[in-house]
């Protein structure tokens, strides 16, 4: 079944190579659609639902991680699975991450196989 | 393993961390833009057109920069979008920046201590080469020379403390 992913990172060359990834992890994408930070991503969530979010850390106005901590406050967001995606390798920021509702954490640099690794699992089937 | 303070503090962090630059690029380049980088078997002459900087700090300060040429950054633009050269624009300063980014990331992560202790900056991409960079580096930078499809591409890490 396709998916409806929400892509947040403050590169837009990033968001890119994500997609691809997901495309080539053999996700069926139906929308794709992005952000370029965690404040973006919470507009986008208003008035959207989506299947999964892939999440940078490290992004202006907010970063992934406060973007987590707000998402029990979105509707559309709930049960939504967030995998975070950064260059960032702390163990603190992987426990803040997965202890506030991540469901994974890729470590750029990464490949298509990573991504599908991490990702198809917790999609349960739905791609 | 030891820790970034203790080699800074023995001086002989030049040593250990010159490779591990080496391969955080190198696996940089396989990964997100499947291609080898090679040694130049001369030395190449090129002034750096784009430059893309990011700053370290924490345990470790300095500032981690990536410079190659307009053709080698739009390519690196066009491999990591997978879209033809002459497709590429203004994405040309974000993927050297992102670049730059996933090398400093990846270098830090490998020497012990670093990936907690030391934070990134967001990526600085200067183009044009017509500038002077003043560092207050408190020891001589490492610098990596490699080449990118043929292109030179120079990787250097300042580091202030």
């Amino acid at each position: 079944m396709p998916i409806c992913a929400l892509i947040i990172d403050d590169s837009s060359v990033m968001r890119k190579i994500v997609e691809r990834s997901l495309r080539q992890a053999g996700i069926d994408l139906s929308k794709v659609f992005e952000a370029s930070n965690g404040a973006e991503a919470l507009v986008v969530l208003q008035d959207n639902v989506v299947d999964l979010m892939l999440c940078d850390i490290n992004m202006p106005v907010m970063d992934g991680l406060e973007f987590i901590k707000r998402l029990p406050e979105v509707a559309n967001a709930k049960g939504v699975p967030v995998v975070m995606i950064t260059t960032e390798g702390s163990e603190s920021h992987v426990v803040e991450a997965l202890s506030h509702g991540a469901r994974g954490y890729i470590r750029k640099p990464f490949t298509a196989e990573q991504v599908k690794e991490h990702v198809v699992p917790i999609l349960g089937g739905k791609s | 393993m030891k820790s970034a303070n203790e080699l800074l503090a023995a001086n002989g962090h030049r040593e250990t961390w010159t490779p591990l630059l080496e391969m955080a690029t190198r696996e940089v380049f396989e990964l997100m833009l499947s291609c080898q980088l090679t040694v130049a078997t001369t030395p190449e002459e090129s002034t750096p057109e784009v430059t893309a900087m990011v700053g370290l700090a924490g345990q470790l300060c300095g500032v981690l920069s990536v410079c190659c040429g307009n053709k080698a950054a739009a390519l690196m633009a066009s491999k990591m979008l997978g879209v033809e050269l002459d497709k590429v624009g203004a994405e040309v300063s974000d993927a050297l920046g992102e670049v730059c980014n996933m090398v400093a990331g990846n270098f830090k992560n490998k020497i012990a201590g670093l990936a907690e202790g030391c934070m990134l900056s967001p990526p600085t991409v200067i183009t044009g080469s017509d500038y002077s960079l003043h560092s207050m580096a408190e020891s001589p930078g490492l610098e990596i020379n490699l080449l990118f499809e043929n292109m030179p591409l120079a990787i250097s890490l300042q580091i202030h403390s």
